[in-house]
């Protein structure tokens, strides 16, 4: 296929390189550096997609990140990605694309039909219409909606690619690489500072690309060229193309978005698809430049209508046609330009100038070129449906009002040029408080609240000269403050062609009895009428305006749509646009993935996984493991062909006849140390503890101020000033962040310290009637008789050579010990205790026995302290010290706390003693009572009691204390059980607690 | 994300601090007689200013200390930092 729309030569791509690519089914060849969007041109593809509401044909708008129009679905190496814009996609061998927001075809499209009743869709439209009736709601407007709107389809598979996050510190961030991020970079990096250069797009350099001038006797491409490669010489400078910056957050923060691989056909092994960049920047200069803006007319949305700056950058850049047939209209001279690069490359073009007798230097060239200029004209509106077939224009009075009979010319596209609006959204975002500027009828960066400094055509300055020498200065003023450092050098020569001033005519009034659709948001075809509509009703604020007719709010942000609302509002509500206002920008710039914004924190690694150094024991005896908080803890470990329920039954029912062994490493440890270690305690347990000897373990209960438990577990004094204090496996992290709060806020004349402790210890729990005779066989030197070591005693042990702590104390409610060793020397603890046990039948359990010995044995864990029980709902109350003061004492006092009815924990059994009760479930006195059926209470937590052969669940009830012996319901709408059982003491299993003793 | 200036440890990224609230609550002294409205003022209510607000924050992944942030709550500038003996002046 011959690409009928390229130059024989030119343009900045590699001519030796042909590259295929599909689009739409059909093959197509392009060179090596085009774009998806210039390669389609060149091959004279200028239908691409439709829009979102009318589903209107749609061609390309621009060029770059502010296209609206070229929205794609892209597939690469098997897969796909949506929202593409075409003017950004580097064209790589075997590309694929596809047009989105059509449905069948893009040439055949059913949605257009919104197009013929466009009369039904006006702004609001979709608030209006579908509201009723509701059931239509799911049934027939969604599906449609759904198949007939939206922007491409993202995947469903597991993304493969790999994204990265990077953090960086640097002096100075530059943000764009044209005239004004160059000269700033250089006399910044000259300095001696740390730059960092971001390039949104592939090529570095932006207008100086594109446009006629010259810096020191080189083009301006070349001294680009000759910048950008001393910059990427010297080491304090990072260079990055195909970088976005995209959001500008608080303490100067940028976030930056590198496009590493999408420009290939496959992601290179070992390299990211793409890499988010977190920058810490001291400075940040914006030299972000400028877009160009677009003049309404009728039916200004026709494929072929563009902007005349994309027209010059596709001849340029990519030595394409973006017609053979060019119209350029145009308020200033930026038109002129486009118009003399298609002249100088064999194309005749018409200029359409709204200005009258403007006179400048690039207008005197464009007349010695012998262009068709005409002066005071306008296009009225463009003819054609997939593409532009021709021009309606005509005269425009002065007042720029009146029409003159309607001509039409015949051209295959139209150049617009409307003036430039600075791109000031990092500004915006940093917190920069914006300006109107009446010269070029935009928004300029004003007052800056971080620090940032906006240049070039980014601040408003249209001459190079001009941007340049403050460029310069402003790197070099910048760099100076940080680094000392005052690198003189000499200005550069600049000579550029003047331009003289353009004109404020933005919007072309319409013919009288013509009713064409004259688009501001070309991705969300909001037109004229729609803004008129929305104010008519009401609307006044811009924000309201914005959302009512999703005016700007499109994947673009705007960017070509904003100032031309700005000044229809203004100009109907006959208010100065400043006093109109824009909209807030808010990050990102331009999409992100998804996947870039995630980075590495994907599945399994979205947390750190930790592992107990007995953790390779498990896995090669069948554990099953359960993710607890971020640890990795057996369940079950399973026998044969057993399931959870009997794996977990066995195990339990070992403790209780013989011995079972746990991997308790997970729980918290803190070490405490210091003089007034004991007061410390004191303050923070519920209960005594300044009278605890050395040797022994104590039960405590910790509250918060408002007297809701916090957590639980015991501390045993290992000598006179050193404790060592346990935790919950999910509280750890909050106890010890509590401890020292209260250290060092609140009690800083106690002299303690703390320290977390527990990746320090491997721990292991020995339960059940059998377990004293294992521990004599581990520490054969120590005395682990029950006067030796008893119920809460604690010693020291040598187990085989590794130093040991042993603590006499029992979650299961059996006879039981907690073995400590060095963490290094866990995995060789575990093998001994299961050598040692083997001979008493010994069998290692899991988390989920765990619970079913803790739950029939009536002991609290973190389901029934979660956040929302006092120590009386769990039966603490005993531990509630009457003689001193402690932390959250004063809250329980609170009348609720004190309520004679208030909830307590009690055992459930269903009455058939068969039913197993889902946890979560409620508690009601009637099953049959209407909706909402008064709660009682929740099941906290369930399981097959062992001791009982029947299932036992533990319940918050309220009035719990009285109500031993009722019947009611266990009621879970969930699971669609109503459950009849009876309410039992929460101690299921030796109430007296005389097995813990033995 | 801000950036905080640890007494201890100089300029860190937000992400390595968790806050804390108003640093200016005093913890009334334990054993002391103490009014249900008084008790109340200092578990549950809080100011919620707009503007310059002392507040607490702890160097979790860093030197674990609590240090006293001076923080406009509406632009997030950062007047000055305290170590947590240091009183608000
Ligand atoms: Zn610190």
């Amino acid at each position: 296929m011959t690409q009928s729309f390229r130059l024989e030569s030119g343009g900045l791509i590699n001519r030796d390189k042909k590259i295929s690519f599909k689009f739409n089914g059909k093959n197509y060849f392009g060179y090596e550096g085009d774009t998806l969007a210039s390669a389609l041109i060149a091959n004279g593809v200028h239908l691409i997609g439709r829009s979102f509401k009318y589903h209107r044909p749609r061609g390309f708008f621009g060029a770059g990140v502010d296209e609206p129009y070229a929205i794609v679905q892209l597939y690469r190496n098997g897969e796909t990605e949506p929202n593409i814009k075409a003017t950004e996609q580097e064209l790589f061998e075997g590309l694929e694309a596809k047009s989105v927001n059509c449905w069948p075809s893009v040439n055949f499209d059913v949605g257009a039909i919104n197009n013929f009743l466009k009369i039904f869709l006006p702004a609001g439209f979709y608030y209006k219409t579908f509201m009723w009736p509701k059931s239509f709601w799911y049934k027939i407007y969604e599906p449609f909606i759904r198949k007939a709107a939206g922007l491409g389809t993202a995947s469903i598979k597991h993304d493969k690619e790999r994204y990265e996050h990077k953090y960086e510190y640097c002096d100075l961030l530059i943000t764009g690489s044209g005239p004004s991020g160059l000269a700033s970079a250089y006399s910044a990096a000259k300095n001696g500072a740390k730059v960092i250069l971001a390039e949104d797009k592939s090529r570095f350099g932006g207008t100086l690309l594109t446009s006629e001038v010259n810096i020191g006797n080189q083009s301006g491409k070349e001294w680009a060229d000759s910048i950008i490669s001393e910059l990427k010489e010297m080491p304090n400078v990072t260079v990055k193309n195909r970088s976005q910056v995209f959001g500008y957050y608080d303490h100067n923060m940028l976030v930056m978005s590198e496009r590493i691989s999408d420009h290939l056909p496959k992601t290179k092994k070992f390299h990211p698809k793409q890499r988010l960049w977190y920058i810490r920047a001291k400075e940040v200069l914006i030299s972000s430049g400028s877009i160009e803006r677009p003049i309404v007319f009728g039916n200004n949305d026709t494929p072929g209508v563009m902007l005349s700056s994309a027209a010059k950058e596709y001849l340029k850049v990519y030595g394409v046609l973006v017609g053979k047939k060019p119209l350029v209209f145009t308020n200033n001279d930026s038109g002129y330009e486009t118009a003399i690069e298609f002249k100088k490359n064999g194309i005749d073009p018409i200029i359409l100038d709204t200005r009258k007798e403007p006179q400048s230097e690039i207008i005197e060239e464009a007349k010695n070129m012998n262009i068709n200029i005409k002066n005071s004209y306008v296009v009225v509106a463009a003819q054609g449906y997939k593409k532009v077939k021709s021009a309606d224009v005509a005269k425009i009075s002065d007042n720029k009002e009146e029409l003159g009979s309607i001509e039409n010319i015949e051209c295959d596209c139209i150049c617009v040029s409307g003036f430039w609006t600075p791109t000031i959204h990092l500004a915006s975002q940093s917190g920069n408080k914006t300006k109107f500027n009446e010269d070029i009828d935009a928004f300029v960066p004003g007052i800056s609240k971080q620090n940032e400094k906006t240049l070039g055509a980014a601040n408003g300055i249209y001459t190079l000269e001009e941007t340049l020498k403050d460029s310069f200065e402003k790197g070099n003023l910048l760099s100076k403050k940080i680094t000392n450092n005052d690198n003189k050098f000499s200005f550069p020569n600049v000579v550029e062609k003047k331009s003289t001033v353009h004109d404020k005519f933005w919007c072309v009034p319409l013919p009288k009895g013509k009713n064409y659709k004259r688009f501001l948001d070309f991705q969300n075809d909001v037109a004229v009428s729609d803004i008129e509509i929305a104010l008519k009703e009401g609307y006044r604020s811009i924000e309201h305006v914005k959302r009512y007719t999703t005016l700007g709010m499109a994947t673009d942000q705007g960017k070509t749509s904003n100032l031309n609302g700005l000044q229809l509002v203004s100009k109907i509500e006959n208010k100065v646009v400043p006093a109109v206002g824009h909209t807030t920008f808010r990050p990102p710039y331009s999409p992100v993935s998804i996947g870039a914004i995630v980075g590495r924190e994907v599945g399994k690694h979205s947390k750190p996984t930790r592992k107990s150094p007995m953790h390779s024991w498990h896995e090669k005896n069948n554990a099953v493991f359960v993710d607890a908080g971020v640890w990795l803890r057996p369940r079950y470990y399973k026998r044969g062909d057993e399931n959870l329920f009997e794996a977990s039954k066995r195990e339990a029912k070992n403790v209780r006849s013989n011995v079972g062994v746990c991997d308790v490493t997970t729980l918290g440890k803190i070490d405490i140390k210091g003089p007034d270690a004991a007061e410390l305690l004191n303050r923070v347990y519920t209960n005594a503890w300044l009278k605890l000897p050395v040797g022994k373990a104590r039960y405590g209960v910790m509250l918060r101020e408002d007297g809701i438990v916090m957590d639980d577990g015991t501390t045993t004094r290992i000598s006179k000033n050193h404790y060592h204090m346990t935790t919950t496996t999910a509280q750890a992290a909050n106890v010890l962040s509590h401890l020292e709060y209260y250290l060092q806020l609140v009690w800083p004349e106690l002299n303690v310290n703390v320290v977390s402790t527990t990746e320090q210890w491997a721990g292991a729990a020995i339960a059940g009637p059998k377990s004293r005779e294992v521990l004599k066989k581990l520490f054969p030197k120590s005395d682990v008789t029950n006067e030796g070591l008893p119920f809460m005693g604690y010693m020291e042990g040598d187990l085989f050579g590794v130093k040991a702590k042993i603590f006499r104390i029992s979650f299961s409610g059996e006879l039981a010990y907690e073995v400590n060793v060095e963490s290094d020397n866990g995995y060789f603890m575990w093998e001994k205790i299961i050598e040692a046990g083997e001979e008493f039948g010994i069998q290692p359990y899991g988390t989920e026995a765990l619970s079913t010995l803790r739950i029939e044995m009536g002991h609290v864990a973190g389901s029934e302290l979660d956040g929302r029980t006092i120590p009386y709902d769990n039966s603490l109350e005993g531990l509630l010290s009457k003689k001193k003061d402690f932390i959250g004492k004063r809250s329980l006092s609170r009348k609720a706390f004190a309520a004679e009815d208030r909830q307590k924990i009690v055992g459930v059994v269903p009455l058939d003693k068969k039913t197993s009760i889902p946890e979560g479930s409620h508690l009601v006195k009637d099953s049959n009572a209407p909706l909402p059926n008064p709660k009682l209470g929740y099941i906290s937590a369930s399981c097959w009691s062992v001791e009982h052969d029947n299932p036992f669940s533990l319940a918050i009830l309220k009035d719990g204390k009285n109500m031993i012996g009722e019947k009611l319901f266990v009621m879970s709408p969930l699971k669609n059980k109503v459950i009849p059982v009876e309410i039992v003491s929460s101690h299921y299993v030796d109430p007296k607690g005389e097995r813990v003793r033995s | 994300m801000l950036h905080i200036k640890c007494p201890h440890c100089g300029l860190r990224s937000q992400n390595e601090f968790s806050y804390g609230g108003d640093a200016t609550v005093k913890r009334p002294e334990l054993g002391k007689e103490i009014s249900d409205k008084d008790w109340d003022n200092f578990v549950y209510n809080r100011k919620s200013l707009r503007g310059k607000h002392w507040e607490l924050w702890q160097h979790l992944s860093g030197c674990r200390q609590w240090i006293k942030v001076q923080r406009d709550t509406a632009t997030h500038e950062i007047f000055k930092t305290l170590k947590a003996n240091e009183e608000i002046s």
